[in-house]
This record gives C-alpha cells, sequence and structure tokens, in this order.
C-alpha cells in the first residue's frame, strides 16, 4: 500500500494549488477586502446558492434513479441507445443550455410564437429559480445517472437471490439490499450535482437567479480588487468543505459487500405493462435535454443560412476536442486511481484529507482554477505554460472528484477480504492491485472516465485562457460566435459538440463495458 | 486494455506537436474582441505585411486579469480590449509602454489614455434598442433621463454586469455628478427593469418583445439583422439630445512593457489605424472609425460631436465608485 501514498500525496498536493494562490491573492488584499467579503447581503446569496445546490441533487437524483434501473435491470427496449443519450446532456455547457432554454420556452420564445395564432402572447416567466434549476438539472442529471449505473453494474446479483429466498418480497429486498448498495453512487453523483449548481456562473446569470457566483462574477469582472475576488472565492471553498463534511456524515457505516461472484451480469426484470410508461419516460428526459436544445440549434442554423450567413467546417476544434478530452480523461482516471484506492480501503484522516482535496478544485469556477494556474505557470514554470500538459492538469484540478467518486463507489461495493486474499496466497501488493483490484474498480473507472470525457469536452475558460494559442476547441467555437451574434455559426459546433461526443460512448456502451 | 495504450499513443503524440514552438517573431495578441468579428482584418495585416499574429481569443475581464496574474513574464505583445476598464486595470499595474506620440495623435484626445499607455481603435455609442412593433418613435424620450417615467415600467431592460454599461454610468457620474446619477438609477429601477447577463441578451429579448427598450450598444442590432433580415422588429435610437446617454467609447490597444516583439506589435496598431483597417470597422462590424475620412455606411448616423464628453473613460478609481454606486442601489448584487 505504500506504492500508493506516494503517488497519492503528490496528486493531492498539487491540487491545492488554486487554494494557495487564492490565499497568496487575498493576504496581499487592500483595506476593502473585508469590506466586500464579510458583506451581510453575501449571506442572503450565499443561501440561494445553497438552495440551488440541494434542490438539483435532489431533482436529478430523481431523475437519474429511475433512468439507470430502467437501463440496467430491466428488459427496457433499446436499452444501450438510451443509455448513450441519457448521458449526452452532460456535454451542453450550461449558459448555453439556459440560452436555448429561454430561446425556446421563454415568455416570448419559439413556443410561445407557434402558439401565438391562438392567442398565446406571453408564455409564464421561467426565470428566477424554477428556470436555474430547471437548467442545472437536465444538465447535470448524467454525474448522478453515470454513478449510480457503475454502481449496479458492479452488485452481485447472488445478494438479492438470498434475499428473496429467504422469504422477503421483491420490494423489501429492494430497500433492504438493492438501495444501499445503489446509495455509494447515488452520493457521490448527488455531491457532483450539488457542487455542481454551486459554482455554476452561465446559467444562473441568464435565467436571472442571485447566487453566490454573480457577487464573485461582478468582482472579478470589474477588475478592480482582485483580492476581494479571492476573498470571495475562498469563502465558497469554506462553503465546498461544509459540504463534503456534511455528506460524509449522512453516510451510513455499513458497506454490503458481494460474496465473490460478481462477475454475473445482473438480474434483468421483464418489465411487462410497464414498457410504455418507461419508454415515454426515457423519451421525456431525452426531449428535454437533449432534442430541444439540438432542435434549436438547428433553427438557428437554418435561419442563419437562409439570410446568407456563412459557416465553417470545424475540424481542427474537433480532432483537438477529441483528443484533448480523452486525453484528460484516461490521465485524470489513472491520477485518481491511488487516492480511491486508499480512501476506501485504508480510510483514517490522511486519505480522507486527500480525498476531500479533490473536491476544492470542483466546486471552484473554472476562471478561478486558469488563473491560479496562470500565476504559477507564468512566473515559475515558463516551460509549460501555455502547453497541453499545463491544460490537462488543469483539467485535473477541475474533474478529479468526477473521477475519484466513481472509483470508489466501484470500490466500495466489494469486501477487502478479495485483497487480503491475493496477499495472503502469496502475491505481491503490486500484482494483488493488477489482478483483483483493477478489475473489481473497472466499471468505475470507466464511468468516471466517461463523466470526465463529458465535461472536458464542453469545459471553456480554462480552455480559454491556458491553452496553446491556436488551440482550439469546439466549445471555445461555440461561445466565441455566440459572443460575436453569430448564432448560425454558433450551431454548427454546439452540434457537432453533441454528435462527437456520443461516439466514444457509444463504443463503451456497445462493447458492454458501461 | 489495447484501446487505453492507443489512447496513450495518441495523446503523447498530440502533446508533442502541440508543444512544438512557433515560427520566426509572430505578435502576440490577447483579444477581448471576438474571433469571427476580427480574424479577417488581422488576416488581412499579415497578407499586407507578411508579419504573423498569434491571437488568443477570451473575455476582456479575463485577459486582462490574465495579463495581470502573468505580470512581467507574460507572453502577450498586444491586448485589444472590449472595453477601456480592461485597459484601465493593466495601465494601473504599470504593465503598458508607452505609446509614440505619432500614433497617439492619430486619433482625437478623448479617444486614447491622457498617459499615452493605450489608443482607441474603434468606437461605440451607448444607444437604446427598441422594439419596433410595440414602441413608437415618437415615444421614445430625447435624453436617458426620460426612462424614468412611470409610463417606462416593465418595459425596460439593462444589463449590470456589463463592462460599457458600467463606463457609461461612470461617465454620468462625472458629467451629473454623484446624487443625479443614483436618483436616475433608482428611477430605472422602480420601473421594474429587467436584468440581463450582456448586450446580445437584451437585443435578442427586445426583438422577441420580451421587453420593449434597452440600453445596449449600438453594433448588436446590425449582427442581429445580418442573422435574422430586415425584418426583425427592433431599430437603435441614438438619444438626439446627447449627454452622458449616448456616450461614445472606444474598444481600444495596448502594447505591454514586457514585450520582446515591439517593433512589429507596433506595426500591426499603426495598421489598425490606417484606412483599410478602419473602413473594416465601419462596414463589417459597423462600429465608428476614430479616424478622420472614413465614410460610414448608411446603416450608420453621423455622430453628434457633442454626445463625446471630455473624460478618462479608463480611470480604474472612478470605477470603483461606480461598482459602489450600483451595488448600494441594488443594481448589482
Amino acid at each position: 500500500m505504500l506504492l500508493l501514498w506516494l503517488p497519492a500525496g503528490l496528486v493531492a498536493a498539487s491540487l491545492l494549488v488554486p487554494v494557495i494562490y487564492l490565499f497568496v491573492r487575498a493576504a496581499s488584499g487592500s483595506a476593502g477586502l473585508a469590506g466586500v467579503v464579510l458583506r451581510p447581503e453575501n449571506l442572503g446569496v450565499l443561501a440561494n446558492s445553497l438552495a440551488l445546490a440541494v434542490a438539483a441533487a435532489a431533482c436529478s437524483a430523481a431523475i437519474a434513479l429511475p433512468l439507470a434501473w430502467l437501463t440496467v435491470r430491466t428488459d427496457l427496449p433499446l436499452r444501450r441507445m438510451w443509455t448513450v443519450l441519457t448521458a449526452l446532456p452532460l456535454v451542453i455547457p450550461s449558459y448555453i443550455g439556459a440560452y436555448l432554454m429561454v430561446s425556446t420556452i421563454g415568455p416570448r420564445g419559439l413556443l410561445q410564437g407557434w402558439l401565438e395564432p391562438l392567442g398565446v402572447e406571453r408564455l409564464p416567466s421561467i426565470y428566477g429559480f424554477p428556470g436555474a434549476l430547471a437548467v442545472l438539472t437536465f444538465l447535470s442529471y448524467p454525474y448522478t445517472l453515470l454513478s449510480v449505473r457503475a454502481s449496479l453494474l458492479g452488485m452481485d446479483p447472488a445478494l438479492e437471490e438470498a434475499s428473496r429466498s429467504l422469504g422477503w418480497s421483491a420490494w423489501q429486498t429492494f430497500w433492504k439490499v438493492t438501495f444501499p448498495q445503489m446509495r455509494p453512487g447515488l452520493a457521490a453523483g448527488s455531491l457532483l450535482v450539488a457542487l455542481y449548481a454551486l459554482r455554476d456562473f452561465g446559467a444562473v446569470a441568464i435565467m436571472r437567479y442571485n447566487s453566490f457566483t454573480r457577487v464573485i462574477y461582478v468582482q472579478y469582472q470589474s477588475l478592480i480588487d482582485r483580492s476581494a475576488a479571492a476573498g470571495l472565492a475562498l469563502v465558497l471553498v469554506a462553503v465546498t468543505v461544509g459540504m463534503i463534511w456534511l455528506e460524509r456524515r449522512t453516510q451510513r457505516a455499513h458497506r454490503m459487500y458481494s460474496s465473490g461472484s460478481f462477475k454475473r451480469p445482473p438480474a434483468i426484470l421483464p418489465l411487462g405493462p410497464w414498457t410504455l410508461p418507461a419508454t415515454l419516460f426515457c423519451a421525456f428526459v431525452v426531449l428535454v435535454s437533449l432534442v430541444i436544445p439540438g432542435a434549436n440549434l438547428v433553427y438557428w442554423l437554418v435561419r442563419g443560412l437562409a439570410a446568407g450567413e456563412q459557416i465553417g467546417a470545424h475540424w481542427d476544434e474537433t480532432f483537438n476536442s477529441l483528443a484533448v478530452s480523452a486525453g484528460a480523461a484516461v490521465m485524470i482516471v489513472i491520477a485518481a486511481l491511488p487516492i480511491s484506492v486508499l480512501s476506501v480501503r485504508q480510510p483514517g484522516r490522511l486519505s480522507g484529507l486527500m480525498e476531500r482535496a479533490a473536491y476544492i478544485g470542483f466546486a471552484l469556477p473554472g476562471v478561478v482554477i486558469a488563473l491560479s494556474l496562470v500565476f504559477f505557470g507564468a512566473n515559475y514554470a515558463p516551460a509549460i505554460y501555455q502547453t497541453i500538459p499545463l491544460l490537462i492538469f488543469a483539467y485535473l484540478v477541475l474533474f478529479m472528484p468526477q473521477a475519484t467518486g466513481a472509483v470508489q463507489a466501484s470500490l466500495s461495493q466489494v469486501h477487502p477480504n478479495l485483497e487480503e486474499a491475493g496477499r495472503s496466497l502469496g502475491r505481491s501488493p503490486l500484482d494483488v492491485f493488477r489482478r483483483v483490484t483493477l478489475p473489481i474498480v473497472r466499471p468505475g473507472l470507466l464511468s468516471g472516465a466517461a463523466i470526465v470525457f463529458l465535461t472536458a469536452m464542453k469545459e471553456l475558460p480554462a480552455t480559454l485562457i491556458l491553452s496553446p494559442i491556436g488551440f482550439g476547441t469546439l466549445a471555445t467555437s461555440v461561445w466565441g460566435a455566440v459572443n460575436g451574434v453569430f448564432f448560425a455559426r454558433a450551431a454548427v459546433p454546439a452540434l457537432l459538440l453533441i454528435v462527437v461526443s456520443s461516439l466514444p460512448m457509444a463504443i463503451l456502451v456497445l462493447r458492454r463495458d458501461l | 486494455m489495447k484501446a487505453f495504450r492507443w489512447l496513450i499513443f495518441f495523446t503523447l503524440l498530440f502533446a508533442l506537436t502541440a508543444c512544438s514552438p512557433g515560427s520566426d517573431e509572430p505578435v502576440v495578441l490577447y483579444s477581448g474582441r471576438s474571433e469571427s468579428l476580427v480574424a479577417p482584418i488581422i488576416e488581412q495585416f499579415t497578407e499586407e505585411t507578411g508579419i504573423q499574429v498569434e491571437v488568443r481569443y477570451g473575455g476582456t475581464a479575463e485577459m486582462a486579469a490574465t495579463i495581470l496574474e502573468e505580470g512581467a513574464n507574460s507572453p502577450a505583445d498586444l491586448f485589444w480590449a472590449q472595453d477601456p476598464g480592461g485597459l484601465g486595470a493593466v495601465a494601473a499595474e504599470g504593465l503598458f509602454a508607452d505609446l509614440p506620440a505619432g500614433l497617439l495623435d492619430r486619433v482625437p484626445a478623448n479617444f486614447r489614455s491622457p498617459e499615452g499607455t493605450w489608443i482607441g481603435i474603434s468606437g461605440r455609442a451607448r444607444v437604446v434598442v427598441y422594439n419596433t412593433d410595440m414602441v413608437s418613435p415618437g415615444e421614445l424620450p430625447d435624453d436617458i433621463q426620460g426612462f424614468t417615467d412611470p409610463a417606462w415600467s416593465g418595459r425596460l431592460g439593462w444589463a449590470p454586469t456589463n463592462g460599457s454599461f458600467q463606463v457609461m454610468v461612470t461617465a454620468m457620474r462625472q458629467f451629473w455628478g454623484e446624487d443625479a446619477t443614483r436618483t436616475w438609477l433608482e428611477g430605472i429601477l422602480a420601473n421594474d427593469v429587467v436584468v440581463y447577463d450582456n448586450n446580445t441578451a437584451i437585443v435578442a429579448a427586445v426583438g422577441a418583445g420580451e421587453v420593449e427598450a434597452g440600453f445596449v450598444n449600438h453594433y448588436y442590432l446590425y449582427r442581429f439583422l445580418a442573422e435574422q433580415g430586415e425584418s426583425f422588429p427592433a431599430r437603435n435610437d441614438f438619444l438626439p439630445s446627447g449627454g452622458p446617454g449616448s456616450l461614445v467609447m472606444v474598444a481600444g490597444a495596448g502594447l505591454l512593457g514586457s514585450s520582446d516583439n515591439q517593433e512589429n506589435a507596433l506595426a500591426f496598431l499603426d495598421f489598425l489605424l490606417g484606412a483599410t483597417a478602419q473602413t473594416f470597422f465601419a462596414e463589417e462590424t459597423f462600429e465608428y472609425p476614430v479616424i478622420a475620412g472614413v465614410a460610414l455606411p448608411p446603416e450608420l448616423p453621423a455622430l453628434n460631436a457633442l454626445t463625446s464628453p471630455e473624460i478618462d473613460l479608463a480611470d480604474l478609481d472612478d470605477l470603483a465608485g461606480t461598482i459602489e454606486l450600483l451595488q448600494s442601489t441594488g443594481a448589482l448584487p
């Protein structure tokens, strides 16, 4: 296990780079620092952010749990297609999702335009909390979905069979045996959704929801007092630490382990008369989160082309996006392994601290992470500044908990006895790791890699600031075009983003890996 | 795990190719202006002079913050900002080099930094964009103060986080004084003004009829007309009476003191202030040229000379006061 502590420690230490930067910035602070950070109004907006985070986590779970169950444990027709489609909304940037939602079902959007002949002058306002909640839920539920799926796939059917044979009904079996095994995946995914909602800039701005990030945004945009902006970001870090602590406290201590025959595929339940409602449910989720935004993008494209706008091919950006996202997915999952394994197999203060360090980067806005790496890169490591390795490191800081959460959830399903048995039979720790631990965490590794890949595809602020000059991705193309009011030109990379991201997902699903 | 090996191979290959150094002495430009808008004129510079320009595109505030964090180690030669706030922040840290007098003299005094650290490249006017189906031109007041009238209740939109808006409020504070500006802000807030994230969102909303009028920069409308055709039901009102409500401000650029390619960078600035580039701004991006003698396209009305008060728009201390005022009136969180 010593072999794991060193890399784990290194990775965890590097994840603290942005926090160090924030302290340095805040410390250089002016008299105004305390005044900005300790404003009484900040409490109100902080409460707004927390309310949104909790609500988004709850609503995402409500969508993700049935979807995970339906696609893994039932005989739902076209399961693999639904698996790919329901995971894809993760690739849509939140500001684009919010923009498209306003454009489609806003008070004077496309839908209202179609209904105008029927006398509908204005649709009810979607702005504020409902709109922000809807956008964040439908775009981030895949975090929970993919984590719970990994848990379900790693479950041992023998436990349920034993429970049924001992006399419990199907319902009791679900609540007492199945659901507790889904809990780690559910908790990991829900925490990601909550933190994502906490640090989102784009959707809350468009939906006019006064969240804490708006306060940070105003400070960063004004460029007047960078120490105040850093101070506010540190408040966000503190809130994140609080949320993680709370989440850990609600985790029950008992674990459900398989008895060793975990290679059997999960038991499939026939849906019977429930097939149609289940299919409609999946279709509804995909319609709202994927089809409607996609259709709106096609509308932009057609409208622009009809007015004579020029659009370009985006082969360079497509290749760049795919390469850097796939590369990041692989490296982040590898980097996440030591920390995750240690936190599950050797739980304690140190491993727990390292695991929690991973979440801090995720809760900070991308621009903060990017500026921290600019500070360190330009001044202390110019050789790697504005190169791909530094960009991937930025992604590591941003997306690490997505990988660690998934791996932990997988690993916690299997009893440590298996690895101990391996050791007692004479294998070296490395051998045991390679031949026992790694195969166990495979579902978690792959779902973690999938999540990191999808979120890296849409990442914007760190890419704009840290990528080599001239290195464009599909996400930066979309942003640049929307910024200059070239909607048709934005539609092409946006549609490509969705379609191209589905390919690796489809491959993994078709190979029955995911 | 064969797929893994291929993935790692491609990643490494890719990383190596992306790490390779660039060609000889290109000008490195950090641009807060959108690629779709300015890439053509940058390419034209390269065609005419043979000097390569490498551009990092981003938001003005993000690019300025990046330069501030990089400090003296910045790889950038030039910073081209969308609004003066970003330029002021970089100038305040002393990171800009002084521009040659010959360059500075080509634009009017209020379109450049009084200390000679940055220069305006193209002009934008504050206007009121209004929905032509819902608002008749006769209804529109001559001055921006007129919008505090209760008749405009529930019909207005603004973007208080936008840099240009904040510069306009700074100009109001300098022109009208603190109290009158506070009165105006409170009056607009009392009219239940709708808050948008940026100018684009306001023009889109006005066109859709979500609000009836909004305070924006003039050139956004023309992009919407190009995307959606002349039937897009919105037009600009340039507020004939002048004053800070129709402020003309500039998108400008500065040369970084840490640049080791100053000659080529200055050549680029020189090109941007020449007739070719200024005509490009007038005809393609619908912005106002900053040099004399460039013909305006028919869509752009000539600017009233009175509408550009002589104030240093990039004065950061002043911007801090604006943010404070906006927060205390509740316009900003």
